[in-house]
Order: C-alpha cells, then sequence, then structure tokens
C-alpha cells in the first residue's frame, strides 16, 4: 500500500476548532497517511508550549448549544439561549463557557487537546509554523513547541502539492 | 466469542481514541495476532470497519452486547 499524504492548513485559534486538525491529523497518521499541519494566524495558539490559554467563546455563534454538564437530566437539557448583548457585557463570560466546555469535554470521553497533540507528535506528524505570522503577532520561537519548524507559504506547497487530501481548517 | 491474544477496553472513550488505542495495541502485536477491542461509541462501529479497510488488519468479527461493541482485529 503506497503511503497517502494530508496535508492540512489551521488558521483557527480556539478550544473548538483546535479539534478537527488534531483529531483528522492523528486519526490519518494511525490509518498509515504522512501528514504534516501548517498552522498559520490564530491556528499559531494551537503549537504554544502553554494551552492552557485555548478558550471557546459562545459569543456571535448560534450554533452552540449552550448546555450545563452537571445536574439532572432535565436541568442538562435546558439550551440556555442568552442573547448576544448579554455575552458580550458579563466580564469573564468566555472563561466560564470555556470551563463549562471542558467540563462537558471530559464528560463524553473526548481526548483534551493537549493529549491529542501529544498524540500527533507521536504518530509523526509533522508541524510547520508560519514565520510570517509568527513576526506578524509578535510571537518568539520559545512560545512554541520546540517539535516545529517555521516555513513559509512556498514550503507549504512543497508537501500539499504531493498530497492526496489538503484540507483548510 | 473468538479467541484473541490481547485486549483493549475502549468503553467511554470518544472519537477518535478508540481507533487510535487500537492502533497503538496493533502495533505491539505480531502479525497473526488478534485484538479484542471493547468500545461504547455507537460511531465506532463504521470507524474500525474503515481502519480495517484502509490499513489491510482484517476486522474479524463485530458485534453488540448490552450497549457495548466489541471488534475482533487481526493484525496483517
Amino acid at each position: 500500500m503506497d503511503e497517502k499524504k494530508l496535508a492540512i492548513i489551521a488558521t483557527k485559534g480556539t478550544l473548538d476548532w483546535a479539534y478537527p486538525p488534531y483529531i483528522l491529523a492523528s486519526t490519518a497518521a494511525a490509518l498509515g497517511y504522512e501528514v504534516e499541519i501548517f498552522f498559520t494566524f490564530y491556528g499559531l495558539q494551537l503549537v504554544r508550549k502553554d494551552l492552557s490559554g485555548l478558550k471557546v467563546s459562545p459569543l456571535g455563534n448560534p450554533g452552540m448549544p449552550m448546555k450545563m454538564p452537571f445536574g439532572p437530566d432535565w436541568f442538562k437539557s435546558i439550551n440556555w439561549n442568552i442573547p448576544n448583548i448579554i455575552q458580550a457585557g458579563i466580564p469573564g463570560y468566555e472563561n466560564v463557557a470555556t470551563a463549562l466546555m471542558k467540563k462537558t469535554i471530559e464528560n463524553n470521553g473526548v481526548a483534551t487537546i493537549p493529549d491529542l497533540r501529544d498524540l500527533c507528535l507521536e504518530a509523526e506528524v509533522k508541524f510547520i509554523a508560519c514565520q510570517m505570522t509568527v513576526d506578524l503577532f509578535g510571537f518568539e520561537h520559545s512560545d512554541f513547541i520546540d517539535d516545529i519548524e517555521y516555513a513559509g507559504a512556498a514550503s507549504f506547497f512543497d508537501f500539499a502539492g504531493e498530497s492526496d487530501i489538503c484540507l483548510y481548517i | 466469542m473468538a479467541d484473541f491474544d490481547d485486549e483493549l477496553d475502549a468503553s467511554g472513550l470518544n472519537c477518535p481514541l478508540p481507533i487510535l488505542r487500537a492502533k497503538k495495541a496493533l502495533n505491539g502485536l505480531d502479525a497473526g495476532k488478534v485484538l479484542h477491542i471493547i468500545a461504547t461509541d455507537p460511531g465506532s462501529v463504521k470507524d474500525f470497519e474503515a481502519f480495517a479497510k484502509q490499513t489491510g488488519n482484517e476486522l474479524l468479527e463485530s458485534t453488540e452486547e448490552g450497549g457495548k461493541f466489541h471488534f475482533y482485529m487481526k493484525k496483517v
């Protein structure tokens, strides 16, 4: 069986959007794919040493059900339809939403992002950080994990041009 | 129930963990050996079929019993 290749561009830096690139990369690696992820713009948040800053924001996201991860079933089934203007006005709202999301993730037996990232690295998924956006946002290489290379768009195409699947996330 | 050489209990774990754990467990087995995987994720039924198809490992048996899914995967 020839080794297939998967190329992913990860552009989003929130807790929820950290999942698709890491789930697909780790799974593809388990299926025998050679995988490369190019992290650019807000996607750089996913390769920082410290992932505790990843948050989820329900603000302006009508697709996100807001349910409580604890309490009796009738309570957990309520969808808290909180208007945007209130979400925007409460200090710390994102922190609370993020804490609730992390609890929901745990309750559902879903892997954490640090775990999924480790599984990707263990499976030799190649990580590339976009040097231009590292500079643009004032990051230092020391902000990021060691298992990563720094390059630009041309390097992405070097791999993506020969990939079987190419995803922009 | 089929005979097996190693067992992996992935109960309570959700996508993609059962597949990733199974892959790791299979790495530790010799060719021809059988891994028994137990999972509770309903998505794992189709996923283990797809895993077998793409990796060449043979899915000998896939059954459900009392809300648990049992897979017998023979390492290629």
